[in-house]
């Protein structure tokens, strides 16, 4: 892949990356520390072209980005985890309709009010199940600068592949670090576009959530001829209200299938020096992601130099989690950490994969990042 | 001959889950008329509407349409809207949707002059939900939620919307089609934000315990509490009091649209002309 220089922000390399993307619209309100998604957006975009607009409040910053995804075009919003909390019922809702929608969450500490202007990694869990209801989110969580820019270009992608909002985890830390990354060429970007699909058939025959029970709904752009209707109501094929038992048990099924039966697309990890693990004794397996993997190997490469044989393993894609590979590699480890800017929110999730109910932890929720030395430390005070 | 609604209407939708004698009915009607009237493609139109009785609406009719969540009808339209500006967007909301839960959107819609039509049917009542005090139910009427009179003071749609700053305003009811047609028409040449605050009754959730239990006494009611702009600028004071005007209460045609606004913008970026300034409006702060 061709690749280029550039020197940015997290928050920045978010916006850039949309409008790479092809991005036309944004809908977005102030918060820390996510505003500067905006700040740049709100020049890129009308200068490609497109429209960015500050709304009254979150809700409405997410619901003008949702009707621009409803009229066909890519949309993007950004916020940080008590945006999230306002804007859950219009993802909840754009769950339901099948609206790709890219939402950009810049973690800082919570819950509530929180610590505004300090690294969390606070929203894992809510990240899950921002809104009420069956469905699967997907989240991807960029684990350095260069994916603040690849994981917002993925994120555009698998919304058009899933019809759903994807959330794209980054954090403070991330979004205001300044610095080299090497990204793909605009050119690269446009290439790997792969728009929503559409019907071309007569509109008579087009129903847009008449689809096989793992697919995602077809939804044309509006205007062209295709008339058909959005509702966060359970709805028939067409898009239309009803109760019918069969049909609203086969629209939710059909919501957790489209996402549960094709994870093998979601899917994206990182392993960092695991090559050489071979089950024997003293292997030491640190699981973390986002900006704390950055620490992570810092520290892995300090106890490597002392001797302690330790590797990471970095989920991109947080949800759906990678069970199978996450849960092979856990229980193959005896000794095995996990570091988080939160209080076990996804130790949670490995322990669900690998069954295992013995992993230690390396916990922060002061607002400030984790260290390379408190993994270093920590690592060898409980192994 | 008669007009033709069919070509407008989702037939296999019909009967519509609205009570019989409700005024829905004739705002659809007087809609669909009116745009017919602009000689709009049903492709060039999306209708947006919330949550409750006047939520359904936009499942009847024959355009591109959104059911949204309960109160966000005119933030999710201008997403539409500012994403295809030549396109005609208009929301349908109840006084619940447009006053209470999606109060804010509705006054910023209103400030921001972007060119969408909002038909709020207010009938004074939570109705799908059955009997509740909505921001326009009258003081001292039986609510579901206030069995003892209701003691929130009553709100002014219009003088809300004017204040806010859209650009066009009017009132009317659904006792007089042939006008609710005629200002819905008026509002949709408009470019800007029009707000129509359209009475409507419901004699089955407001009515019946308020002592208009038929539509017939619902709609009579309204009529006292009504007066054409005209009279009512011609009243005193105290002869205004308890009296909704009826017709177009503002219209401003000066002020720019949002939209066309953007276009400033995007000319701003792309580096063809300089950065706006307080010179590109007409009134300065």
């Amino acid at each position: 892949m061709e690749m280029r220089e550039i020197i940015s922000t997290g928050n920045d390399l978010a916006a850039i990356a949309a409008v790479d993307a092809g991005c036309e619209f944004f809908g977005g309100y102030p918060i820390t520390p996510s505003s500067e998604v905006m700040h740049t957006i709100s020049d890129l975009l009308p200068k490609a072209g497109g429209a960015a607009i500050q709304m009254e409040d979150e809700i409405a910053g997410i619901a003008a980005a949702v009707g621009a995804a409803m009229s066909g075009v890519r949309s993007m919003t950004a916020t940080s985890g008590p945006g999230v909390s306002l804007k859950a019922e219009n993802l909840g809702l754009a769950q339901m309709a099948e609206v790709p929608l890219v939402l950009v969450n810049v973690m800082r500490g919570g819950p509530s009010t929180g610590l505004p202007t300090r690294v969390s990694q606070g929203d894992v869990r809510q990240a899950r199940n921002p809104s009420h209801g069956d469905y699967r989110s997907i989240t991807l969580c960029a684990g350095n600068l260069a994916e603040c820019y690849t994981e917002v270009v993925r994120a555009f992608n698998l919304a058009d592949r899933f019809m759903q909002p994807v959330i794209v985890l980054t954090d403070e830390t991330l979004g205001h670090m300044h610095g080299k990354a090497m990204i793909p060429t605009v050119e690269e970007v446009k290439n790997s576009i792969v728009p929503r699909k559409t019907f071309d058939g007569a509109p008579e025959d087009y129903r847009p959530y008449g689809v096989g029970p793992d697919e995602a709904a077809v939804l044309n752009p509006m205007f062209k001829g295709y008339r058909y209707h959005f509702t966060g109501l359970h709805h028939d094929g067409k898009g239309f209200p009803t109760e019918e038992i069969e049909t609203c048990r086969k629209l939710i099924q059909r919501l957790e299938d489209k996402v549960m039966m094709h994870t093998d697309e979601l899917e994206l990890n990182e392993e960092f020096m695991l090559d050489d693990f071979d089950g024997s004794e003293g292997e030491v397996l640190i699981v973390a992601y986002g900006s704390v993997s950055l620490a992570a190997k810092e520290a892995i490469r300090h106890l490597r130099a002392d001797g302690i044989k330790a590797g990471l393993f970095r989920p991109i894609t947080l949800w759906p989690s990678p069970a199978d590979r996450m849960g092979e590699l856990v229980k193959a480890t005896k000794n095995v950490l996990c570091v988080e800017l939160n209080i076990r929110q996804y130790t949670e999730e490995v322990e669900r994969v690998s069954g295992r109910l013995d992993i230690e932890g390396l916990y922060k929720v002061n607002g400030r990042a984790i260290s390379p030395y408190e993994i270093v430390n920590k690592v060898k005070e409980v192994f | 001959m008669a007009f033709n609604y069919d070509q407008y209407l989702r037939l296999e939708k019909m009967p519509t889950l609205w009570c019989w004698g409700c005024g829905d009915g004739v705002i659809l009607k007087a809609f669909i008329r009116a745009v017919d009237k602009m000689g709009w493609s049903k492709d060039d139109v999306c209708v947006v509407s919330g949550i409750g009785c006047s939520g359904r609406f936009s499942s009847y009719v024959d355009f591109n349409t959104i059911h949204t969540t309960h109160g966000r009808t005119v933030a999710f339209a201008t997403g539409v809207k500012l994403a295809n500006p030549d396109k005609h967007v208009i929301c349908v909301g109840g006084d619940g949707d447009a006053l209470a839960i999606g109060g804010n959107h509705t006054i910023h819609g209103c400030r921001r002059n972007i060119d969408i039509n909002f038909i709020v049917i207010n009938n004074f009542i939570y109705g799908l939900t059955n009997s509740q005090t909505s921001p326009t139910t009258p003081q001292g009427m039986w609510t579901v939620s206030q069995k003892a009179g209701n003691i929130d003071p009553t709100f002014d749609a219009c003088k809300l919307a004017i204040a806010a700053g859209a650009t066009f305003v009017a009132r009317e009811k659904v006792n007089d089609p042939r006008k609710l047609e005629k200002v819905f028409v008026e509002g949709f040449k408009h470019r800007g934000f029009s707000f129509f605050d359209i009475l409507s009754n419901c004699h089955i959730n407001l009515g019946r315990k308020n002592k208009m239990q038929s539509a017939m006494e619902n709609l009579d009611w309204i009529d006292a509490i009504t007066v054409s702009k005209k009279k009512y600028d011609e009243m005193s004071e105290d002869e205004r009091l308890n009296l909704l005007p009826t017709g177009i209460l503002k219209q401003d045609t000066a002020a720019r649209e949002y939209c066309d606004m953007y276009e400033d913008i995007k000319a701003v970026q792309q580096g063809k002309r300089k950065v706006l300034t307080q010179d590109d409006f007409e009134k300065k702060i």
